[in-house]
């Protein structure tokens, strides 16, 4: 494909714990478009938070290789690694702890142009920021306000517009809209809609809502123990999912809907613990169509229809 | 319909702080039916807990104050009772679910104890009698017996809530309030418990008060949905009546600003602008600056609850009902 921003190969990451290596992202391979948006889905603990970080060098690589723009970025220097981040940015989900209380909106905003050196006279700096707040959406008589002074949703603006500051070509959103009550929500998507179309942004958007991904993803990646165990184009995976996962999950999500009609998957049990893990099919002790594979290797993602791959050794037979 | 389990009239609590009243429910009126689920929806701010904590007299006084109205349960005007009174009903008659699990137990108690405590203050047990009562309690809530003894941090998020809502339900209550039971859960476990509390709930004849922003779990669970917004109920009835012929022009905008996944949206149509301060309450309709259907009249009062159709009560100038009440 071409115009491919972002690639990843293999991605790995473990954490020493006491009890043992903890494998939050476990060889994560996927490719991103740009102009388009990847969502990253799964229940807490799954990875996707840490893929993303991993992403924009916020942790260092257990192992595999990241190319931005054909250029890799694997393994970098400090001063490569500033260079670098002015094109990839990140929204954080807590507004309440990802932006400086001791700092007002202006100086939360302007700091990215100062650390970059960008433009010469405060004047032109100053006519920056002013441009940014009016793109999100904060009134200028905001500019000297505290965070605490702000609602959780002007206090995300903020975040969106720091993040702005150096037009970046790429942005990763953390959970951007789960603090924030539905109204608010509804909001910041279509905010972030707009820019990335008037600023021709590529986003990686990690959330558990699965409503929230499909309205705002052209692709979707589903994770489950640091594992990818299904990818696909947004629609094409709302209308046939072939994962036991995906399925359970996507059926879990509560219908804003008198009388929806209900075909429940209930999952047993919850998630097992990533530390260790056996080579084996990490959905295992959950899944009811668990066989005799399952338990001997790991499943790797095959192509089942044109983009669409999932991770599982009986997919063909549960699909059936 | 027969006598509801609980009544709420006129409840008004407001947060008086440096001389400031924040006015977080402001004379809400509902009632809740013997067996039913009543799901009452908000965003941040809205006061459905403050709603929820009145009924159970757990409002912190200072710097809460419950200015006046009443809650009857059971005929019986619970901001009457005297501490004793109050001892009595919480836990036997009404109890409540929070929202967050991991502060909810106590975390150098073990579990099992924390079952049989509720079970000895409110039935005449022995420690014995009562340790046997909370294993079943957290058998029925899919926790094998074995745990009994682990402590609250050996427990997952899902499993702690298991451990709540046995908690809540040991003295079989009339009235169980759920705030945000799921929220800080994951999908698929969300779904496990909402699945187990539904069942539960059918099992004990409990009436039941699920406080939620989610209309998707509200939908799942509740016969009857009250939208809440700046401290009173802006519409009332049941669930097909909100959720395909909403009225109020806030509880339109709260469907409006869900991506639907059946359908295909580009875009979401928001609610402009955000939740009044309820320390500075706009005069007239609280919706009033936010909403797409205004007209002048609405900055003068603030309207009355109009019945649309049997049961379907809205607060808008706009509703011109059959009468009266509330």
């Amino acid at each position: 494909m071409s115009d491919v921003i972002l690639e990843a190969k293999n991605l790995k990451k473990y954490f020493r714990t006491p009890s043992g290596m903890l494998h939050a992202v476990d060889d994560v391979s996927f490719s991103i478009v740009k102009g388009r948006t990847l969502g990253v889905v799964g229940e807490s603990g799954c990875g996707k938070s840490t893929l993303g970080r991993l992403v924009l060098h916020l942790l260092d690589l257990s192992g595999g290789s990241i190319f931005f723009e054909g250029r890799d970025i694997t393994s970098l220097s400090g001063p490569e690694i500033k260079e670098i981040r002015q094109y990839m940015q990140m929204i954080f989900q807590d507004p309440y702890s990802s932006i400086n209380p001791r700092m007002t909106v202006g100086e939360i905003i302007t700091e990215p142009l100062v650390i970059y050196g960008r433009y010469d006279s405060q004047k032109e700096r100053a006519d920056k920021v002013n441009s940014l707040m009016e793109t999100v959406g904060i009134s200028q008589r905001l500019i000297n306000a505290y965070p605490h002074e702000l609602d959780g949703g002007r206090r995300q603006r903020v975040g969106i517009a720091r993040a702005l500051a150096l037009n970046p070509k790429f942005i990763v959103c953390d959970e951007p809209v789960s603090a924030l009550d539905v109204s608010i929500r509804a909001q910041i998507l279509n905010l972030m809609q707009d820019l990335q179309e008037e600023f021709g942004l590529t986003y990686i958007f990690i959330t558990h809502d699965l409503s929230v991904v499909k309205h705002i993803s052209d692709d979707i990646v589903v994770m489950y123990l640091g594992k990818i165990v299904e990818k696909s184009p947004s629609r094409e995976l709302f209308r046939s999912q072939y994962h036991p996962y995906t399925k359970a999950l996507l059926s879990a999500i509560p219908r804003a809907k008198a009388g929806y009609r209900k075909n429940r998957i209930i999952l047993k049990g919850e998630i097992n613990s990533p530390i260790n893990p056996e080579e084996k099919c990490r959905f295992l002790p959950r899944c009811v169509h668990a066989g005799e594979c399952c338990a001997k290797s790991q499943p790797e993602l095959r192509e089942v229809s044109p983009g669409h791959f999932v991770a599982c050794h009986y997919h063909e037979i549960i699909n059936a | 319909m027969q006598d509801p389990v609980l009544s709420v009239r006129n409840l008004t609590v407001h947060y008086i702080k440096d001389k400031t009243s924040v006015r977080a429910v402001n004379g809400i009126s509902f009632d809740l039916a013997d067996g039913e689920t009543l799901g009452l929806v908000g965003e941040t701010g809205a006061g459905k807990t403050t709603t929820a904590l009145s009924i159970m007299r757990l409002i912190p006084d200072p710097p809460g104050r419950i200015m006046g109205g009443e809650i009857y349960f059971k005929g019986k005007n619970i901001l009457g009772f005297n501490k004793y009174a109050l001892h009595r009903m919480r836990g036997r008659d009404i109890s409540m679910i929070f929202q967050d699990p991991m502060t909810s137990l106590n975390p150098v108690l073990k579990v099992g104890d924390q079952i049989a405590e509720v079970i000895r203050i409110h039935k005449k047990l022995s420690r014995k009698g009562a340790s046997l009562e909370a294993i079943k309690m957290l058998e029925m809530v899919g926790i094998t017996s074995d745990r009994f003894n682990d402590y609250p941090h050996q427990f997952s998020g899902g499993m702690k809530q298991r451990v709540i809502i046995a908690i809540s339900l040991a003295c079989n209550p009339k009235v169980l309030i759920a705030d945000e039971p799921t929220t800080a859960l994951d999908v698929t476990i969300q779904a496990q418990v909402l699945e187990m509390m539904g069942e539960l709930k059918r099992n004990f004849n409990t009436s039941m008060i699920l406080i939620s922003h989610d209309l998707g779990v509200i939908a799942e669970v509740c016969n009857r949905v009250g939208i809440m917004y700046a401290g009173n109920i802006v519409e009332i009835g049941t669930l097909e009546q909100i959720y395909n012929n909403a009225f109020h022009p806030y509880t339109k905008g709260l469907f409006g600003s869900l991506p639907d996944l059946d359908v295909e949206t580009d875009r979401l149509r928001p609610i402009i602008g955000l939740m009044p301060d309820p320390a500075r309450l706009p005069p007239g309709c609280a919706f009033y600056p936010r909403c797409p259907e205004r007209v002048n009249a609405c900055k003068a009062r603030s309207p009355e609850a109009r019945e649309l159709a049997q049961g379907h009560w809205v607060r808008c100038i706009h509703a011109s009902g059959t009468g009266e009440k509330l």
